[in-house]
């Protein structure tokens, strides 16, 4: 089911096993027949630790969505309610437990938290009086979900808006509590790296949890060197930049949520003789991406530019291995062929429907509107004219391109340019309020909030410098076969990643000046280890880091890390962790604040 | 040693075996005539209740509680109501189950917990009977009552009583009953003359024993195994019937020649034996039935009471305490009489190597041969760990020691974990601790459970011993020891805070996770606050000290405990409890110190209570958050006039913020739409709401020049856009010549590319090429590729030099049609490049 989260260099299946473990337990407390009501936010996670399948097996037979009012017939004995403990959705429950019918059969009512139980949710259930009427209240930790053999995400999308707008730190509460749970499955970390407020938050967190559970840590050999944990504030830059990545390409146009994407059904069509392609499928077509694709492991993390020579090759390669069949002449050779053809089928379908999505990708990245833009991107980033008023921006407002891209273009601009000219903002905002809505001004005023978008406060930009240190420019990038992790952006090195990297070899201590012009403390604290539990590493052995984006990452980057593991004289191998897959829509998308207008 | 045998008795293909236990400590005056008797399964405690009818105030019954071996560990006079049944729950508590169907608990010690009642039903009716009994859930209590209706509660820890069906047709008491665990759900299997019933939650079903003997009558008499999956019947004809408890499949029935109905009867079946067997026990009489027709009968010589086991059966008598057992395969193979098995060869191998005897070599070269040595091994040290006597433990252990000298590759743990858990057995099998666990025992409840059942009889040092002995890991083993140590300690009224702080700081301080809260939760309850907060002190975890502090009455230390976790549902539940607790001024102070706590609580009104963050807003002279606030605000109305007046406030706010922009820009949004609405009234059309773009390209679109004009001047559009609004709506009305006018009429701002792209928006591409002259240099390229014009973007590109346009035009011209077209270009490109 879940092979995939083997292969890699930490076997990530014993974390979704021990989740799925929790998970039949609980259904297990509630016996006899059962129908789940799910908060529809929390389907998306759960598919990726148990199918229908596990839940058909204990016994659940239904399955609905939350919505106020009624809950649907169903003759089951426990109703269960899969919930994230927020106040409105209690209201919703409350609701539903009161109208329901007295005179059927009694059914028992359950609820399961996810991630964490809440003292406000119940209590806000005993207010409404309902909190008696459940049998188990529950909750079910789910912090880190695994996503693929190398990644693990928190799949919550408020987080970066709760940290850096709300200073609310619940989601990096649930952080440290899901590292907890990896050092409980996978050994004591030794080593703690970070930057940003939010990291050093997590690292406290963390430190106290296990002073709070001294004792009670199980005896395991560590199985990660090093955490890094990094805020995304520290790198604002790289999630505004349209990533160049296969992957990160489909995130950009398609978006890709919980490892689905859904595609227009044009391009799949299947090409049935006799059918004359009358009908074309309306549904979009969903497709899962995962490295369990063996195809799509290979292209994923290459520039997109190098996908259409992969692709190729790959078609070859599949139709020699069909053309094998006329070589086989004893019983055993075809025999041998025949067992193979599941696998050769399987390999030109998967080589199908990325012809079909590289196909659509092309048509966009051809057009002249991506090509403007990308050039608009990378003169910011080389810091071309950061600080006028840029024609490009400006014909597009006039045009009433998507707002989103707007606001990355300027976010951008201000990043590149560390801030910009209080004139130069004042005229950007007021085109968008007068363009877009002055609804629009609480919008500007959270991107304003979170340091996205600010005015020049000192006269000195630092970008450059940042820049020129960190080579997070370099001008000839390789797409074909890169040597440097910048192929990913086609010449911009995300920041995240080459902090990453650095840290690796030579140490941060090489760049002290460049740390401290970035927002937030760096830090590092060692965790003691158990005696005995210390690694003997192997000769040439790699360190295992495991890279913790606070407020979200995106493909591009996890590309680059990827990249970097697979560098043979790199010597670290990573495993990212973040609260949130984003993209620079995404991601300017949960920052935005659009009150509904009821005249 | 030549005595090992004379216990036992054959059944069949197995030997039964009846040893001594201990000689019971206890002197009972009038043996356990007219008792009530509860002894907990696993070698637990033992009540006993005399008398339960008595009620005079003048002679009431007394309840004591035994340990095993017969050591009185409480004795008190009993005060309530007339007790039915006692029983014991698996944390050894002692339940105390009354006529009137209410349940009194009480602690080994015979300190009063708690009661519970087992519901209306059995208040009116009265308990006729009840059982007492333990499933994976807990334990569980089953009542019968006056109206022959069964009342169940599963586990009483998490009390849920349900009421079973009613048996139809039940006149009278059913002849006898049992309580079943089955498919996760606890029954009732009851019989009332032949016919027999389960009950379970929704249904009763009749159902039949396979194989039953056709001259019965009655069942009187059931059972049901340890395990529940076995059930005996005894029926009037003195016949035992033996099965499985779904009564699919019969095992054997026995005739026993008695026709009274026994005073008790259990299994005795240990796991993995060879048959199945049943105890029937009548005043002086008692029999083991097996499979085969014979039975062993034993006589009693004082009136006793059988415990089932696990793996046997105990017999509780006023001087002694038996173990009565199927002789473990080991043990019989070693110990049966000219047995030849290699553990028995190994055994007398050791005797003549202690005896200097070259027999020794004899026996060993014997089961040597026929390469059984380890074989041998396994079973002297299976065989040690099935016998109470110590000394014929050692003399087996030492056999098989000595046996695995000749062995090479025998493991290790097998011998030392056997020798480990006998200690741990001997120790708490020891008269004054008096716990008689078998091994088999003690594997399946676990060493926890030991440790835990030690605590509960406050044998701390003991306990603790075993913990390190074994090795436990501290968390689990020696720091839950001390934790209930202390739980206990800070009950102790006659010693002064202080003291009690410092000798629980000092006997806690090196062991690790120790939960503090909980002891201060049993100080608290004990009505010892100061002692509380003085250990919560102690506590690690803040998260933990929080709840008790709060019931402490100690909220702003809970806060700033809350806020230290990290976890902010614990901070948002001390922030609405001291929400409730305090004015509100007092309250949105405290706030104030507390950033953390303040920005949550703003959240939580966000969603929750509008009101009350205006009021937080202004608390802190926020200005720039109010305005937005009063903005947000403004969208929610519906009527103009009261959104103009709150994004009047607004204005206001930000002005006082300082934010001149923020306040501007609200300023232009009031007079748009006053704007709009004006132009609404005068002109029809649809406006409001719109942004000022928008608004703009409506007017345009529709002709209403002047106001656009007016717009336009007012908000002081830049000319830019206000450029491309305005090309934008003559293509879009296909206005061609109002187009070339505009073009005309003054220098574009923004060049003339956009007129070419707007008219090829519209399709129409010689309106485009109008404007081709007009584009500057650097965008001509782009301008002829836009209408189409290959040879006019070449011209174009050859003209600039520019390779990146070449490329570009190439990149659209077909190697086919374009052949000419081609050449020229790949020429002038490498002219280029060689530049």
């Amino acid at each position: 089911m879940a092979a995939h989260l083997c292969y890699g260099r930490v076997n990530l299946n014993i974390l979704r096993e021990a989740a799925r473990k929790d998970l039949r337990e609980f259904l297990d407390k509630c016996a006899g027949s059962k129908a789940i009501v799910w908060d529809e936010y929390l389907t998306g996670p759960f598919g990726l630790i148990a199918q229908y399948s596990l839940l058909k097996e204990h016994e659940v037979e239904k399955m609905f969505t939350l919505k106020a009012g009624r809950l649907p017939p169903a003759d089951v004995k426990n109703i269960i309610f899969f919930v994230r403990p927020r106040l409105e959705l209690m209201d919703i429950i409350a609701e539903n437990v009161m109208s329901e019918d007295k005179m059927q059969s009694p059914r028992e009512f359950n609820i399961l938290f996810v991630p964490r139980r809440s003292m406000l949710c119940e209590q806000r259930l005993k207010e409404q009086g309902v909190l008696g009427s459940f049998t188990n209240i529950d909750e079910y930790i789910l912090d880190l979900i695994p996503y693929d053999g190398d990644l693990l995400s928190m799949e919550c999308e408020s987080a970066f808006r709760e940290c850096y707008l709300e200073n609310d730190q619940t989601s990096l509460y649930h952080t440290a509590k899901g590292l907890m749970t990896i050092q409980a499955l996978y050994g004591t970390i030794p080593q703690i790296f970070g930057k940003g407020e939010c990291a050093r938050h997590v690292a406290n967190m963390m430190l106290r949890m296990k002073r709070e559970f001294a004792g009670s840590q199980t005896q395991i050999l560590p199985v990660f060197d090093t955490l890094l944990l990094l805020d995304r504030n520290v790198d604002l830059l790289t999630p505004l930049a349209t990533q160049l990545t296969y992957e990160g390409l489909i995130d950009e146009i398609y978006g890709i949520t919980n490892g689905y994407v859904k595609l227009p059904p044009e391009k799949f069509a299947q090409k049935k003789q006799g059918e004359g392609g009358k009908d074309l499928p309306t549904e979009p077509k969903k497709l899962q991406l995962n490295s369990a694709e063996e195809l799509y492991a290979e292209i994923r993390d290459k520039n997109f530019n190098a996908v259409g020579a992969a692709l190729s090759k790959k078609a070859k390669i599949i139709s020699a291995a069909f053309e094998e069949r006329h070589n086989a002449k004893t019983v055993g050779e075809i025999k041998q062929f025949v067992s193979q053809l599941p696998h050769m089928q399987a390999a030109r379908s998967s080589l199908a429907n990325h012809t079909s999505i590289a196909e659509l990708i092309k048509d966009i990245t051809t057009s002249e509107t991506f090509f403007d833009n990308l050039t608009v991107e990378q003169e910011f980033m080389t810091g071309v004219d950061t600080d006028k008023v840029n024609t490009y921006i400006e014909d597009c407002i006039a045009q009433k391109d998507p707002l989103i891209k707007i606001l990355r273009l300027v976010c951008m601009q201000s990043v590149c340019n560390n801030g910009l000219k209080q004139k130069v903002l004042d005229y950007y905002k007021r085109e968008i309020l007068q363009t877009y809505g002055y609804e629009y001004i609480l919008t500007l005023n959270n991107l304003e909030k979170t340091g996205l978008l600010k005015p020049q406060t000192t006269t000195r930009n630092n970008y450059p410098t940042i820049r020129k240190t960190l080579k997070l420019w370099m001008e000839d990038a390789n797409e074909q076969n890169p040597n440097d992790i910048s192929y990913v952006y086609s010449g911009y090195a995300p920041l995240s990643v080459r902090l990453t990297q650095v840290l690796a070899r030579p140490g941060w201590r090489s760049i002290e000046e460049v740390l401290k012009m970035l927002p937030g403390p760096h830090f590092e604290e060692r965790q003691p280890l158990p005696t005995g539990l210390h690694k003997k590493r192997q000769q040439g052995e790699n360190r295992t880091t495991l890279v913790f984006f606070l407020g979200g990452v995106t493909y591009a980057e996890i590309a680059a890390l990827r990249f970097l593991s697979q560098m043979e004289e790199g010597g670290t191998e990573y495993i990212i962790a973040t609260t949130k897959l984003i993209n620079g829509t995404s991601w300017i998308k949960s920052l935005m604040d659009k009150p509904e207008v009821n005249i | 040693m030549a005595f090992v045998t004379a216990t036992w008795n054959p059944l069949g293909e197995a030997f039964y075996r009846k040893t001594e236990v201990y000689e019971m400590g206890w002197r009972l005056s009038s043996g356990l005539r007219d008792c009530l008797v509860a002894a907990a399964p696993y070698g637990g405690p033992i009540a006993l209740l005399k008398e339960p009818q008595r009620r005079s105030p003048s002679a009431r019954p007394q309840l004591e509680i035994y340990s095993s071996s017969g050591c009185s560990m409480a004795s008190f006079v009993w005060k309530s109501g007339v007790v039915k049944h006692l029983g014991w729950t698996v944390s050894d508590d002692l339940l105390c189950i009354q006529e009137d169907g209410t349940v009194l608990i009480y602690d080994l010690f015979g300190n009063f917990k708690r009661h519970f009642s087992m519901g209306n039903e059995v208040v009116q009716n009265q308990v006729l009977e009840a059982k007492v009994f333990h499933s994976p859930y807990g334990t569980g209590i089953a009542i019968i009552t006056g109206a022959f209706r069964f009342t169940l509660a599963t586990n009483i820890d998490d009390l849920k009583l349900r009421r079973l069906p009613e048996v139809p047709g039940l006149q009278g008491p059913p002849t006898c009953w049992a309580v079943l665990t089955q498919d996760r759900q606890s029954k009732v299997l009851l019989a009332s003359g032949l016919d027999l019933f389960i009950l379970d939650n929704t249904a009763c079903s009749a159902v039949t024993p396979p194989g039953l003997s056709p001259q019965v009558c009655s069942i009187v008499q059931m059972c049901v195994s340890f395990s529940y999956k076995y059930l005996a019947l005894f029926t009037d004809s003195g016949h035992v019937w033996m099965g499985s408890a779904n009564l699919k499949e019969k095992l054997s029935e026995v005739e026993t020649k008695v026709k009274t109905p026994p005073k008790q009867m259990v299994w005795c079946r240990r796991p993995k034996s060879h048959q199945p067997s049943v105890v029937m026990m009548w005043e002086r009489h008692l029999l083991v039935a097996g499979e085969c027709k014979e039975t062993i009968q034993y006589h009693l010589d004082e009136e006793s009471v059988l415990v089932p086991e696990l793996d046997g059966v105990r017999i509780i008598s006023s001087t002694h305490h038996e173990l009565l057992q199927e002789v473990p395969a080991a043990c019989e193979e070693i110990f049966k009489i000219a047995s030849m098995a290699p553990g028995a060869l190994l055994l007398e191998a050791h005797k003549e190597y202690e005896k200097e005897s070259q027999k020794a070599d004899e026996y060993l070269r014997e089961i040597k041969e026929q390469s059984l040595l380890g074989e041998a091994v396994r079973q002297c040290v299976e065989a040690a760990g099935h016998e109470h006597d110590i000394e014929t433990q050692k003399i087996l252990l030492r056999a098989a020691s000595f046996g695995k000298c000749f062995l090479s590759n025998f493991p290790a743990e097998y011998f030392v974990i056997m020798c480990r858990d006998l200690r741990v057995l001997n120790a708490v099998r020891s008269y004054t601790v008096g716990i008689p666990l078998t091994h088999t025992q003690y594997k399946q409840m676990t060493c926890q459970v030991l440790i835990d059942r030690l605590v509960y009889r406050k044998l701390y040092p003991l306990a603790i011993e075993i913990c390190r002995y074994l090795k436990t890991p501290e968390y689990q083993g020696v720091s839950r020891v001390l934790k209930h140590w202390a739980c206990c300690k800070v009950q102790q009224k006659e010693e002064s805070d202080e003291a009690i702080a410092r000798a629980v700081s000092v006997k806690l301080a090196e062991a690790a996770g120790i939960s503090y809260s909980e002891i201060a939760s049993k100080a608290y309850e004990c009505g010892r606050t100061e002692l509380a907060i003085k250990l919560l002190e102690f506590e690690p975890r803040s998260g933990e000290q929080v709840p008790l502090l709060l019931k402490m009455k100690r909220s702003q230390l809970a806060l700033s405990k809350a806020i230290e976790s990290g976890d902010t549902d614990l901070v948002y539940t001390v922030v609405t409890y001291l929400k409730n607790e305090m004015n509100r001024g007092d309250f949105f102070m405290t706030l104030r110190n507390q950033p953390v706590a303040l920005s949550l609580y703003r959240q939580f009104c966000k969603h929750q209570e509008q009101d009350t963050i205006k009021d937080l807003f202004n608390q802190d002279d926020d200005h720039q958050e109010l305005g937005s606030f009063y903005v947000k605000a403004s969208y929610k109305e519906k009527r103009l006039e009261a959104r103009l007046s709150l994004l009047q406030s607004a204005v206001d706010e930000y002005n006082k913020a300082k934010n001149e922009f923020a306040a501007k820009a609200t300023d232009e949004e009031m007079r748009l739409l006053r704007f709009q609405r004006r132009l609404e009234e005068e002109k029809g059309e649809q406006l409001l709401g719109l942004s000022l773009q928008d608004t703009l390209r409506v007017l345009l679109s529709v002709g209403l020049n002047k106001p656009a004009e007016q717009l336009y001047k007012d908000f002081r559009v830049p000319d830019k856009r206000y450029w491309w609004l305005k090309i934008t709506a003559l293509a879009d009305k296909e206005d061609w010549d109002e187009l070339e006018k505009f073009a005309k009429s003054k220098k574009s701002p923004i060049g003339y590319l956009p007129f070419v792209e707007v008219c090829v928006k519209k399709h129409n591409k010689s309106e485009a090429k109008k404007y081709i002259s007009r584009v500057t240099p650097e965008q001509k390229v782009k301008a002829h590729l836009a209408v189409g014009d290959l040879e006019g973007a070449a011209e174009a590109a050859i003209e600039r030099r520019s390779e990146a346009e070449i490329s570009m035009v190439l990149s659209r011209c077909l190697s086919t049609t374009d052949r000419g077209l081609v050449d020229r270009l790949n020429r002038a490109r490498s002219t280029t490049a060689k530049k």
